[in-house]
């Protein structure tokens, strides 16, 4: 019997089988995969955003479910009036009486609801202004926030992380450890210094400088080329099992069938070829 | 503002600032003294060489053989009648390397827009698309032609990191730009991307602060900017006062800081011998 784990193991196979095509070169199955990958992947990131972020903390902080599902007052029979339009046009995202997702009333999320708005008016190209704001607010806002962090831990912690202990219990090796540290750091800051030319004394601690880079540069290649390593072990675990009488072999049959429609392609496309030369 | 401006402020600010803390300095947490003036020391001296910039003071760069490679590799475009691609990286406008990313891309944009070469700028986060238009547009408009200018130079495809590697992929292999620009941040699509621009041959320039990626784009790449260069790329090719300015800045806090690791390295040693009381490692620790 065909359940949906074996359609799926097979999608699954078919798609990783695509992706690899491209050793070989760009060929129909990749653009597919390729394709598919992109556009899903873009309709399911849209997706997740709004049930995950503007639904729940936007819509959910501006028009939350009211137990007794009536707004009382003025202002709260304007305001829940407004989302029973939204409640008309797509009950889903905007179900009676608010949206139940534990967070109270807070009138501040319209700043980010008008800002949305500003970016989606970018459709229209006389209004395509308004979405400068969002961005400026988005460059402003981060600019402001991470000044903080990274003085924290990339100034400050790393002061911290370079005050070596040098007498006490600490050994020799830890010492020199200690030292290496030091001159490395500070040979990589002189590298990165623009303002003089690097000749001489200062021209030979900024090369220390790189050669510490590089080293830096070499371990961390190193270390992602292993974590690559067992990604493509994973699939190959993947494929291999896939490959079994419980998936009614479906790595084999696709493999087979994919290299039978790429040597048929390529044979055709080369005859195409000099048919246009 | 003048120097005289510049001292009277700074030191109306820190005068201020002590009549504040004789008070009883209420509401301000004093475990995190130490931030507050390395916010101030650090602000001050960028807006210091900032002035001397604009006042025209020459402030000397030296030559990153990267930048230099810029035209070159737009020119080679040009020349071969193929597009070129620029990579803004896969994350928003709140990132610092995507803003350094879309200044550069304005840079290149210039230069497509002088050669009349194709520009190609795949994105995968709304806003940057919106950025990267904006910056787009401005340098066509600033080189005369806004007639090559359109929406789509500058286009989205998908905000999933591997959907995204694959969609460039698949444009590099079809289009065959001459020239490929890295420039913003990445995470493990770089060799993937670097890989398929060097197996078609293109010219590729990266530039990311990501210090996980950077050996992957050294490997694969032509030219690297690798950590600061990058965002001091923007301010070579602009040579626009503010950003010399803030370059000089940065490079006079990084002095600052050496001379601060190597008299925290001294304080510790004093204080460990006893000498002195005076922990500085509870002085750095922000509370």
């Amino acid at each position: 019997m065909i359940s949906a784990e074996i359609v799926g193991a097979w999608i699954a196979v078919f798609l990783t089988l695509s992706i690899f095509s491209y050793l070989y070169k760009d060929n129909p199955f990749y653009k597919t995969a390729e394709h598919i990958f992109v556009g899903v992947s873009a309709g399911y990131w849209a997706s997740i955003y709004f049930w995950t972020q503007i639904q729940p903390n936007l819509f959910g902080r501006l028009w939350p479910y009211l137990p007794e599902g009536q707004a009382s007052g003025f202002f709260g029979k304007i305001w829940y009036g407004i989302y029973n339009i939204f409640n008309f046009i797509y009950e889903p995202a905007f179900p009676d009486g608010g949206v139940a997702t534990g967070h109270g009333m807070n009138l501040v999320y319209i700043i980010p609801l008008i800002i949305g708005i500003m970016m989606l008016l970018s459709v229209f190209s006389k209004l395509g202004w308004f979405a400068r704001w969002g961005i400026a607010y988005v460059v402003g806002m981060a600019a402001g926030l991470r000044a903080y962090g990274f003085l924290n831990s990339n100034v400050i912690g790393q002061v911290k992380g370079s005050v070596i202990q040098l007498t006490g219990d600490v050994s020799t090796g830890a010492i020199i450890n200690g030292i290496i540290l030091v001159v490395g750091t500070i040979a990589g800051l002189m590298y990165f210094y623009f303002s003089k030319e690097h000749k001489g004394w200062f021209g030979s601690i900024g090369r220390i400088g790189i050669y510490f880079l590089m080293i830096s540069f070499g371990a961390s290649f190193g270390f992602a080329v292993m974590g690559r390593i067992s990604l493509l072990i994973g699939r190959f675990t993947d494929l291999k099992t896939y490959g079994g009488a419980d998936y009614h072999h479906a790595s084999l049959w696709l493999l087979a069938i994919m290299v039978i429609i790429l040597g048929i392609w390529t044979f055709t496309s080369k005859d195409k070829d000099e048919a246009t030369t | 503002m003048n120097d005289k401006k510049f001292w009277f402020t700074l030191g109306g600010i820190l005068v201020l600032f002590i009549i504040y803390w004789i008070l009883g300095h209420p509401y301000f947490i004093e475990g995190r003294v130490n931030m507050f003036f390395a916010i101030i020391i650090a602000a001050s001296t960028i807006i210091y060489f900032i002035n001397k910039a604009k006042r025209g003071e020459d402030i000397y760069l030296r030559t990153i053989p990267g930048l230099k490679a810029f035209e070159e590799a737009v020119g080679r475009s040009t020349e071969m009648g193929k597009p070129v691609l620029y990579v803004p990286g896969i994350v928003d406008m709140d990132q610092v390397e995507t803003v350094a990313g879309v200044i550069i891309l304005g840079h290149v944009a210039k230069m497509t827009a002088q050669y009349e070469t194709p520009l190609n700028v795949p994105v995968a986060r709304s806003i940057v698309m919106k950025a990267g238009r904006e910056s787009v547009r401005e340098a066509y408009i600033m080189q005369g032609r806004p007639d090559l200018f359109h929406d789509d130079m500058v286009h989205y495809l998908t905000d999933d990191q591997f959907a995204y590697a694959a969609g460039v992929n698949g444009i590099m292999m079809r289009e065959k730009p001459a020239a490929v620009f890295y420039q913003g941040k990445f995470y493990a699509e770089s060799l993937i991307l670097a890989e398929t621009g060097n197996s078609i041959g293109a010219i590729q320039i990266a530039g990311t602060a990501s210090p996980a990626q950077i050996p992957f784009f050294v490997t694969a790449c032509d030219y690297t900017l690798i950590g600061e260069e990058f965002f001091a790329a923007s301010g070579y090719l602009s040579k626009d006062p503010k950003l010399v300015g803030g370059i000089k800045g940065a490079d006079v806090l990084k002095v600052i800081l050496i001379a601060l690791i190597l008299v925290s390295i001294v304080l510790r040693l004093f204080n460990d011998l006893g000498w002195i009381n005076f922990d500085i490692l509870k002085f750095l620790t922000i509370q």
